[in-house]
């Protein structure tokens, strides 16, 4: 509670707030405002936005409806950025809490592993990833929860070491607690909070990822993607720049205000460092 | 010498997350529908299975996946890196045709991010908390946010579409023939818009670092003595704090070595630069797994190769790591 009212009280996370809650609105309300496919033909292509009442952002190269892919683009983006969010969060706890509980070869092997992620390019890996599994939204998703799990292992695994050896923890293991709930039931919620404020860097660089995947047209070519547009609009860049120019500020302000809430929320936890 | 003993240990030890890497990819590979044969057999436009059977043996694919690791890693070690069927010459060579454009932008877009940001980091922090801070910080912000082939899309509608001052691509003026001093300046020309795309992102990555451990260190005790000595503050801060504020900035050099590269293959494919990461995204377009790999395998290398720098730098930097 005490953190909420401290997170309220920092204006840059209160107007990434008001941003988050506008992109969320879009995204709720495009099926109701935007009924039709928005990959679908609606008028003549390429006219300039608030030329046409009926399309106040203008159409695409194929004449499609610039305003509804960006209220779809919302939800594609949103979806992506939290599954795979929970997906690197989800890995990154997991191996992250094991290696840092039971340390010893445990911890060497998984760690290993966790550098041999974050050596090889994040865009490298999913590359690869969507050239063996193609590049279904499902796949892509997945994909990109893959590649985004390393930092996430890292810092639990730091939080578990400092843990292990409380006395709480201690105290667990001579009630006779399996290793199971010691580490997820009680060492893990307190070392939570900093994987958590971590969570928002993830979901911005997912949505970041999945853009510039789909801007080099190798995300799903089916669903409304806002780096789909900015692709689609780099063939007419030198004379209609406003098609690439749409959705690529609507990418940049969804995850500006996505990191401006988790810098919100991580002063909101951290009061210590908020002077800086 | 006792330096350079210390970092030889780091790269050792960076060597099993190597082969973790070279397994996991192999064993990645298995899973991909279709081998180097089906490949070429669909580029020949099909063949019969005595044939096919035939390639296979000669590329050594009918044996077991455990001989075939053994000899992908065995090869690996020789430096032989397959051959593309697409481009129809050994992978090692097509590679290094296309590495020179990418390390030369990534030196120059890291030096560009280093510099800046030490700057724009070190001007936040003297004015903490004031105009200039905030601006600085907000700029921050929304250069994190800003998608980098979004940034170079509006840079070319800028600066070469509406100014005419810069090109919108390419590496150098294809067909001009200059040499020597003038070839250099022209590819410097062509590189200027896409060093600033690559570099804007961790140019708000840096600043904010260096905007942190500049205030971390200006706290510290010596600091108060070298000011209680009577130095300028700008002595103070060139000649004591800097030095010390710097160590967090080289170590995020290298913790980002990997994401650069990641970040050159959309730079490049929006400037038509000849560069690894443009090969990188060919290859998944055109199905050429074993350049993939390559890549792959070869950015590995070049991240490990600059962690050794920065390893290198950075005891330089602070001698109480060495002893």
């Amino acid at each position: 509670m005490e953190a909420l009212k401290r997170l309220s009280k920092t204006p840059t996370a209160i107007v990434g707030l008001i941003l988050l809650v506008l992109v969320i609105a879009m995204a709720l309300s495009a099926p109701l405002l935007f009924p039709k496919d928005p990959l679908g033909l609606a008028g003549r292509p390429l006219q300039w936005p608030f030329a046409n009442a009926r399309f106040w952002l203008g159409t695409d190269t194929t004449g499609r409806d610039i305003a509804a892919q960006i209220f779809h683009g919302a939800r594609v983006s949103l979806l992506i950025g939290i599954v795979a969010t929970l997906l690197a969060i989800t890995i990154g706890i997991v191996i992250g809490a094991v290696a840092g509980y039971y340390g010893g070869v445990v911890d060497d092997v998984l760690m290993r592993v966790t550098e041999a992620f974050q050596t090889l390019p994040n865009f490298l890996l999913l590359l690869v990833l969507v050239a063996v599994f193609g590049s279904d939204i499902r796949t892509v998703t997945i994909a990109i929860g893959l590649v985004s799990w390393p930092a996430a292992a890292r810092l639990t695994r730091a939080e578990f070491l400092s843990l292990r050896g409380r006395e709480f923890v201690q105290a667990c293991r001579t009630l006779g607690m399996r290793d199971r709930q010691i580490i997820f039931l009680e060492i893990l919620p307190n070392a939570l909070p900093p994987v958590i404020v971590y969570a928002s860097v993830i979901m911005a660089t997912a949505i970041l990822l999945e853009s510039a995947l789909a801007f080099l047209n190798l995300s799903d070519p089916n669903i409304p993607s806002w780096g789909n547009l900015i692709g689609t609009g780099r063939s007419v860049l030198r004379t209609q720049w406003y098609v690439s120019a749409i959705p690529g500020l609507a990418i940049l302000l969804t995850v500006l205000s996505v990191s401006l809430v988790g810098q919100g929320l991580n002063d909101a936890l951290n009061p210590r460092l908020k002077s800086r | 010498m006792h330096v350079l003993l210390l970092a030889l240990r780091r790269l050792a030890a960076s060597l099993p997350t190597l082969l973790v890497l070279l397994v996991g990819l192999f064993l990645l590979l298995q899973l991909a529908p279709g081998d180097t044969v089906d490949a070429l057999v669909a580029q020949i436009g099909g063949g019969d299975p005595t044939m096919i059977d035939e390639l296979r043996r000669h590329y050594g694919l009918d044996a077991s996946v455990a001989v075939q690791l053994g000899r992908y890693i065995w090869r690996l070690l020789q430096l032989d890196l397959g051959f593309s069927a697409i481009y129809g010459k050994p992978v090692s060579e097509v590679i290094l045709e296309r590495l020179p454009a990418t390390l030369l932008l990534m030196g120059s877009a890291l030096s560009f991010a280093f510099a800046a940001g030490m700057a724009l980091g070190v001007l936040s922090a003297r004015r903490v908390n004031k105009w200039p801070d905030t601006v600085i910080s907000t700029l921050g912000l929304i250069f994190y946010a800003t998608p980098s082939f979004w940034f170079g899309l509006m840079g070319i509608v800028i600066f070469a579409v509406k100014l005419g001052w810069l090109p919108a691509g390419g590496m150098e003026e294809i067909g001009a023939g200059y040499t020597g001093l003038r070839r250099i300046t022209d590819i410097a020309w062509h590189l200027l818009l896409p060093t600033v795309t690559l570099a804007l992102i961790f140019l708000a990555t840096y600043l904010r670092i260096m905007r942190a451990s500049m205030l971390e260190v200006m706290n510290l005790d010596f600091v108060r003595t070298a000011r209680a000595k009577g130095l300028s503050p700008r002595k103070v801060i060139t000649a004591h704090v800097l030095r010390n504020a710097l160590l967090p900035m080289v170590t995020l050099v290298g913790l980002q070595a990997g994401t650069m590269l990641g970040g050159s293959v959309v730079v490049e494919s929006v400037f038509a630069l000849p560069g690894l990461g443009r090969l990188a995204y060919e290859s998944v377009v055109q199905r050429d797994l074993n350049t993939l790999l390559g890549i792959v395998f070869v950015s590995a290398l070049l991240v490990i190769v600059i962690n050794f720098i920065v390893d290198l730098l950075y005891a330089r930097l602070d001698p109480r790591i060495v002893t």
